[in-house]
């Protein structure tokens, strides 16, 4: 571990370990969150780091036989967000996460994104609707759903479903965005489109992303960590990490000499 | 293979194809044209005696007096208990299995004895329900035991309905609720409700229209063949002018009628049977229409 961010944290995970039943996914993994900045996750397939990104809004605690061991520290009130005592309804409402795949409910535009108000028990409409064309100007497609925003979600073409999901996080103006593989299942338009919005997004919002693909990690990341069966190998700023990795694995992973 | 042989080869094979897709049709057939028969033969013989006096009036001695009345309106209210039980009882069975219910042994005991207890011959709950709403809680022989009877019978299939419905909903769908810090009763309601409402709807339905059929459990219960009555108005003119008594009341309803008639040796009776086969069978076809088009409504709008 080198490289403590210059910039402020937002979260640090301090000691964590991860279990599914018997099997340890996670060990001992410590990583600084830089506050407005882009955290990449990097790694070859089941090294981890979904489930790592997952424990930071306790998707785990949805199914039985996980555990967590250590820490993830929330800044500025420094709320252990693993503790058993912290409810994870709360952690999940102020971290957000868009998925994989595109997942919009098969709902409106509208009902979509102001879902995370709803919940909220947010009901004055103009304020939905203030926040709702808030969140798809944030998330870049406000200019391509206007006119059809009650229109069903699933007409929208696959890129446009992920935007939407990242609205439907945003809305809620979340602490932390989290991406899992977010450009996994789009075209590359899509993909870029996508890619844009994220760097733009880091005005506002601290994120951590997990990505498959390197050049991805490159593109958009601060700071990179690599990731290997569970444990963390490297972590640094992006360019170091992909120009003068200090660590043997990791240059070969990222010379794509296995992975 | 030299192409003479490999020509014999496919021949032989595309014989096959056709053998088959005759033995396949004739297959279907059978079961169509039989059905057809049935239908055609009970229409031929009942249509006439369709009616407005036939719907309107009591069983009578008199063949050509006699009538459907009190074994329509029976089925229907008979219905009614049967439906305000087994949908409420059942759908929220369905989700507790389905969302909250952690997977042990015992959720594993229940879940093979719902799938049982669909099989289960329904005369076996006309007995359950004989000794225990007739008997133990002394419900008598009224609408509303015949009810709950139908209603136990029915049970399963609510319930096994509404978890393939629940279950057809992709898991990331409610991922993607959790994640935006919705507790779990939230999700249900706002997501995994109306997704499965569909799936839930058609199998209500297709077990009322089972129920609808049923003969054995409600003669077990002691449904009467012979009511010259209806069962008390279910709206009273006194405040608070909903009356519940009709609940209490005995009953006959449509197939006990038609076994009733067939039972007997005059030919007109015969014939009333078979009119008021058609009036179940148009009740039975219209409750499948209805659960084709809700299917059909809610599917269209959610695809995964």
């Amino acid at each position: 571990m080198s490289a403590i961010p210059s910039s402020p944290l937002k979260a640090e995970v301090k000691k964590l370990n991860f279990y599914y039943n018997l099997v340890q996914a996670l060990k001992d993994v410590n990583l600084p969150i830089a506050e407005k900045r882009i955290t990449a996750l990097i790694g070859p397939s089941g090294c981890g780091k979904t489930t790592y990104l997952r424990c930071f809004n306790r998707m785990h605690d949805l199914y039985p036989g996980n555990r967590y061991e250590g820490e993830i520290i929330l800044y500025p009130d420094q709320l252990n967000i693993i503790s058993p005592k912290v409810d994870p309804i709360e952690v999940r409402m102020r971290i957000s996460m868009v998925f994989q795949k595109p997942n919009p409910f098969p709902k409106t535009v509208f009902e979509n994104v102001a879902y995370g108000l709803r919940v909220r028990g947010e009901t004055r409409r103009n304020l939905l609707e203030e926040k709702v064309e808030k969140a798809l100007k944030q998330a870049a497609l406000w200019g391509e759903v206007k006119d059809r925003i009650h229109d069903l979600a699933f007409n929208l073409s696959g890129g446009q479903q992920q935007r939407l999901c990242i609205a439907r996080a945003l809305a809620t103006n979340p602490e932390i965005l989290l991406f899992d593989e977010p450009t996994s299942a789009l075209d590359p338009t899509a993909t870029s489109k996508i890619e844009e919005l994220i760097m733009q997004l880091k005005k506002e919002i601290t994120i951590i992303i997990v990505t498959h693909n390197m050049q991805q990690a490159a593109r958009v990341s601060d700071y990179t960590a690599f990731m290997y069966l569970g444990e963390i190998i490297e972590f640094d700023k992006t360019d170091k990490v992909f120009t003068h990795p200090s660590i043997r694995l990791t240059e070969e992973y990222i010379t794509g000499r296995f992975g | 293979m030299e192409t003479g042989k490999i020509r014999k080869r496919i021949a032989l094979n595309r014989f096959r194809d056709h053998l088959f897709w005759i033995i396949g049709l004739l297959s279907t057939l059978i079961g169509f044209v039989l059905l057809f028969t049935l239908i055609i033969d009970l229409f031929i013989d009942g249509f006439p005696r369709l009616t407005l006096q036939f719907f309107l009036s009591y069983p009578s001695r008199f063949p050509e007096k006699a009538g459907i009345l009190s074994a329509w309106v029976g089925t229907i209210l008979v219905m009614i208990v049967t439906a305000a039980t087994a949908v409420p009882l059942g759908i929220a069975a369905g989700i507790y299995l389905e969302e909250y219910g952690k997977k042990n042994w015992l959720t594993h005991l229940i879940e093979i004895n719902m799938n049982n207890l669909a099989g289960v011959p329904s005369i076996i709950y006309g007995l359950l329900a004989l000794a225990f709403f007739v008997y133990f809680l002394k419900f008598g022989e009224s609408i509303l035991t015949g009810g709950l009877t139908l209603g136990l019978l029915i049970l399963p299939m609510v319930v096994i309905a509404t978890r393939e419905s629940i279950r057809a909903i992709p898991n990331s769908i409610r991922e993607a609720s959790y994640a935006l810090g919705a507790t779990k009763w939230q999700t249900i309601k706002d997501h995994i409700l109306p997704y499965s409402f569909g799936g839930i709807l058609t199998g209500v339905i297709i077990g009322l229209s089972r129920a609808i059929g049923e003969t054995a459990p409600i003669i077990t219960v002691g449904a009467l063949t012979f009511i010259a009555f209806l069962p008390t108005s279910p709206i009273s003119s006194e405040f608070p002018f909903l009356s519940f008594k009709w609940l209490m009341d005995p009953f006959t309803v449509m197939p006990i009628q038609m076994f009733n008639w067939i039972s007997r040796p005059q030919t007109a009776f015969h014939i009333n049977a078979a009119a008021a086969g058609i009036a179940l069978l148009l009740m039975t076809l219209f409750m499948n229409g209805f659960a084709i088009y809700l299917r059909y409504r809610f599917r269209k709008r959610i695809k995964w």
